[in-house]
This record gives C-alpha cells, sequence and structure tokens, in this order.
C-alpha cells in the first residue's frame, strides 16, 4: 500500500534511501542536513542496518566505502564543510569503483559561512572537487517527493555504474515540509555480481567490472593506487592509467543521454529558464502566472553528468535564463554549450528568488 | 482557496510544531496541498520563532510565504519583528496573555497562554488553544482533521489534555467572535 505523508524533505531523503536498500549510514550530523542522520540513527536499526557516528567526515566516507565494500548499500550525509572534508576519499571511491551515495544539504559558504540558509554553491565541487580526471552523477530534487524519488534513483545510478552518486539538494527543499507519496516498493538495482576466476577489474562493454564484496572468499586487492584488471598496483604505465582513467570517466559520459533526466515545457520557447534545486519552485510559479509569455522551462533533475544535448530541444530558444543560488556555476557549463544568450541570476545570502524578481528578467529580454 | 499563515511566538511555545500540524491536517486529512517552511537560526529558547504554512487546493509552487492573509502571533517581540507589518486585509489571532499591541488589521483576541496555565494546568498547550481558534474562526482546515494531525503530533499520554486544549480554542474563538 502506497501511503501519503507530510513530511520533511530531509526525513524523505532518509526514507527513499531505507525504500532504496541502504543498510549503512556513516556520517557526522551538521546543520542542515543533521535531520537525515538523526532518522537514520533511529530507523537503521529496526531494518536490521547500521547507523555509525563517526569522528569526522573523512572518516564518515570512509566508513561508507568499507561498507559498500561488504556488499551494502550505503550513504552518508553533510554539508559544505564536511562535504570539503570528504573530497579526498570521494575520490578513492571513484579509482576503486565503489558505489555509495553521498547527499549534500547545501547551505551558505565558503568555510562556515552559513550553516542554517540555502545555497547551491557545491554543484562545481561536487563535479570537480577531488584531484584527477573523474566523472560522477549528481541529482538535484526540487520537492520533498524529489527527495525520496531522487535518493532512490542516486542508489540504482551508484549500483550500476559503481561510483559515488551525489544528491545535491539544498537548506529550502532539505527543511521544507509537503506531502510525500511512499510508494509500496521501488525499483532496485543491484550492483552487477563477480563472476569468480575472472579478472575483479576487467570490464565488459558497459565499463563496469562485477562486484567482488569482501567476505565471500575472493581475495581481491582494493587500491587507490593506479591498478591493473588484477586490481594490483601499477602506477608507472603511462598506457595503463590512461586506459582506466578513460574507462572510470567513459563509463558515466558514455551513458549520459540514456540516463539524463530533465523537465521540459514549452520547447518552442524563445525565452527558456534552466533550473535545479529549489529555484525551480520560483520558475515554475513564474510559468504559472505568466501563461501567455510562453517562457520555456528546463528543469534539470540530474545536473551531472551535464546532458548538453537537451538544450538543442529548445529549437527557438534565443536565451537561456539561470537562477542559482550561487554566482553562476551551472550557467558557465551551459554557456560552454550553446552559442545562445545565456543570463545569470545568481542569488546569495539563503533567499529563494522571488517570482518577482524572475519575472523582472524576462521582461527585460523583451 | 489559497491560504498564507504565519505563526510568530517564542522559541519552545511550539511556533515551528503549531504549522506542521497545520499543514498535516490540510495534506492527510482535508486532501489539499500544503507547504511548510520556517525561520531556521540558531535561535534558542526564548527567541523570536516564525514558522509559515500555504494551504491550497492546487499544488503549491513558489514554497515561501511573502504576504500572509493569515497571522497567529503568540509574542510581543514576534509581533513586532513578524506581526507589525500586517496588510489590511489579513486576519491576526493574538494570544492576548502575551500580545500587548495590537495590529491595524482585523484581529481576535484568544487568551490562550492564561486558559492553558488556569484552565489546563500546562502553559505548553496554548500553541493547541491557538490552533483549535484559528479552524474555529477563519476555518483553513476541517475540525476533524485538526483534531486528527493534532493527535498524530503530541505525545503519548498527553492526546486528553491537547484535545482539551483544542476544543478550549473552538470556545474562546467562539466566544470572542459573538461579542
Amino acid at each position: 500500500m502506497t501511503r501519503t505523508e507530510f513530511m520533511q524533505g530531509n526525513t524523505a531523503c532518509a526514507e527513499g534511501a531505507l525504500a532504496a536498500g541502504c543498510r549503512f549510514f556513516g556520517g557526522y550530523p551538521i546543520t542542515p542536513s543533521t535531520e537525515i542522520a538523526e532518522h537514520m540513527a533511529l530507523r537503521l536499526p529496526k531494518v536490521g542496518g547500521v547507523f555509525i557516528q563517526m569522528e569526522d567526515e573523512i572518516a564518515s566516507i570512509a566508513a561508507v566505502i568499507g561498507a559498500s565494500w561488504t556488499g551494502a548499500m550505503a550513504m552518508t550525509a553533510t554539508s559544505g564543510p564536511g562535504f570539503s572534508l570528504m573530497m579526498e576519499n570521494i575520490g578513492y571511491a571513484v579509482m576503486t569503483e565503489t558505489p555509495c551515495v553521498i547527499v549534500n544539504v547545501q547551505r551558505g559558504g565558503p568555510s562556515t559561512g552559513q550553516p542554517t540558509l540555502s545555497a547551491q554553491g557545491d554543484m562545481l565541487q561536487c563535479r570537480f572537487g577531488s584531484h584527477g580526471d573523474y566523472s560522477v552523477i549528481a541529482l538535484s530534487p526540487a520537492s520533498v517527493q524529489e527527495m525520496f524519488d531522487l535518493t532512490v534513483e542516486a542508489f540504482n545510478l551508484a549500483e550500476r555504474f559503481r561510483i559515488p552518486v551525489f544528491l545535491m539538494a539544498d537548506e529550502i527543499i532539505g527543511h521544507m515540509r509537503e506531502r510525500l507519496i511512499i510508494p509500496d516498493h521501488v525499483s532496485s538495482n543491484q550492483r552487477k555480481p563477480y563472476e569468480p576466476g575472472s579478472l575483479p577489474f576487467k570490464a565488459g562493454e558497459d565499463h563496469v567490472p562485477g562486484f567482488p564484496a569482501f567476505g565471500k572468499g575472493y581475495g581481491v586487492h582494493v587500491t587507490g593506487l593506479t591498478h591493473d584488471e588484477r586490481g594490483y598496483p601499477c602506477a608507472t604505465s603511462p598506457k595503463l592509467h590512461e586506459d582506466l582513467v578513460k574507462r572510470l570517466v567513459g563509463k558515466v559520459e558514455g551513458a549520459r543521454g540514456s540516463i539524463t533526466s530533465c523537465d521540459i515545457l514549452n520547447p518552442d520557447a524563445e525565452v527558456v529558464f534552466v533550473s535545479y534545486g529549489a529555484p525551480s519552485r520560483t520558475v515554475q510559479q513564474v510559468l504559472h502566472d505568466h501563461p501567455d509569455d510562453n517562457i520555456g522551462h528546463l528543469r534539470l533533475k540530474m545536473v551531472w553528468p551535464f546532458a548538453e544535448m537537451v538544450l538543442a530541444r529548445f529549437t527557438n530558444a534565443e536565451a537561456f535564463i539561470v537562477p542559482e543560488q550561487n554566482l553562476g556555476q551551472i550557467a558557465r557549463e551551459i554557456e560552454r554549450h550553446t552559442d545562445k544568450d545565456v543570463v545569470t541570476v545568481p542569488k546569495l545570502g539563503g533567499d529563494l528568488h522571488t517570482p518577482g524578481e524572475l519575472y523582472a528578467v524576462v521582461e527585460d529580454l523583451k | 482557496m489559497r491560504h498564507e499563515i504565519r505563526f510568530s511566538g517564542f522559541g519552545g511555545q511550539g511556533i515551528i510544531l503549531a504549522a506542521v500540524i497545520l499543514g498535516r491536517a490540510a495534506v492527510m486529512y482535508d486532501n489539499k496541498y500544503a507547504v511548510q517552511t520556517q525561520v531556521y537560526g540558531p535561535e534558542a529558547r526564548g527567541g523570536a520563532s516564525m514558522s509559515a504554512v500555504i494551504i491550497d487546493d492546487e499544488p503549491i509552487l513558489y514554497p515561501k510565504v511573502a504576504t500572509p492573509d493569515i497571522y497567529v502571533i503568540m509574542s510581543q517581540e514576534g509581533f513586532e519583528k513578524y506581526g507589525i507589518a500586517a496588510t489590511g486585509e489579513a486576519q491576526m489571532l493574538v494570544d492576548s496573555t502575551l500580545v500587548h499591541s495590537r495590529p491595524s488589521c482585523h484581529y481576535i483576541e484568544i487568551p490562550a497562554t492564561r486558559e492553558a496555565r488556569e484552565s489546563l494546568g500546562r502553559d505548553i498547550v496554548a500553541n493547541i488553544i491557538m490552533l483549535g481558534a484559528l479552524v474555529a474562526a477563519i476555518g483553513i482546515v476541517s475540525r476533524s482533521a485538526i483534531e486528527k494531525a493534532i493527535l498524530d503530533s503530541v505525545p503519548k499520554g498527553t492526546e486528553g489534555l491537547n484535545v482539551k486544549a483544542m476544543t478550549r480554542g473552538f470556545e474562546l474563538a467562539e466566544e470572542a467572535m459573538s461579542r
């Protein structure tokens, strides 16, 4: 039986994780993500899972990676300062091909910044924050329902591609309450099993090797060093390194067109908003209030990998307006992929863009 | 019908809980849409607290309340910070035990904290008295919905006390309006 709840976004995220099959949470509480850890602490023991409050965020992501290698679906949740601390081990998860979900309920930065107020300032950090070349997936929810649904999706993608997947939320969506419909069961991807006797880091056509979980007797070597298909360090071969990094990037980038997730409204519009997360709600209000203006809307549910091909769906577009709670992070990515005007509408300080502010940008372009 | 309701008082009165209960009543028991938000900051018990709910028959897009049409104000500081700018068309319920000022808009005085203390023996249910008064005076959600949402939200063992508080809120609003 599906059930209806009136729930906070952060709690909905935790419920989504549980529904997806998450059975390990390692974290360190930080505003404005703390309710996720609180709810997981309450609920995980009741479903046979494990909750550990670690000593900091470096240890938290390390615990998540370890738990994932036992075969568990594992997650952590944090905000800006904790996210920064996780960066090195996020790279380790990429290099070791460890499925995990990392939730960042974004607050104002840099540094300790505005702990209680909303921001989207970590959108490039989640893509590029660890060293080396890599590719990840980042989802951005714009409602309490999507805090649930996209958390489920994050686990499915993490399992499928054996990568860290980010749920890049913001304080506004994390802390508001609205209707949530929890389905009876959700579809779930399990990571592809390892075939005994095969090389543990040898991938097939999908570029994703089977997963040799700890405790099954496989004796697999797991390292952050550049490794061969046996998993053994081999950090001096240029060709081996190039092939490995290209496979790690390619397994995500190659799937861009098929996994991208967005909503498209009024594709024949000349003026088009591109949004993700909380500012999407303001854009939706603007479209609702001005139906005769034929304003377009591209709402990105998956921000990374950025699927530039969807921009071309707006065949008459003359300008893309990009409201963000940062100084124009995804606007920069859009500029890279279009010769149309890109109008960035930055907003810092924690307040959401108002419908009036965004409609004024449309009027300026007329 | 869309309503934007703002609650304000001091930390510890259950200002956020009151908004959550109202939103829950609308979504779970009256089949409406609701979005509940709050001013979220480092304020501790005693500081000004504010929460808001939008309730509508249609899905709610922009989630923030800009100009509330209904106010529930439970402290003088809350009035000064979050109630004083109420526009002429707004309606306000004030806890007349704790709020000394009066707005320029239409208002109803509910002595919620005094009633909670003297009739029910617990200051802490003043917010539930205000919720009952709000529903009796203005509507927004049905009486059965608010009762169910209160029962969902209060600690076990306090259901009777809270239903009494809600019912006292109904009565106080009816008395205030018949004056």
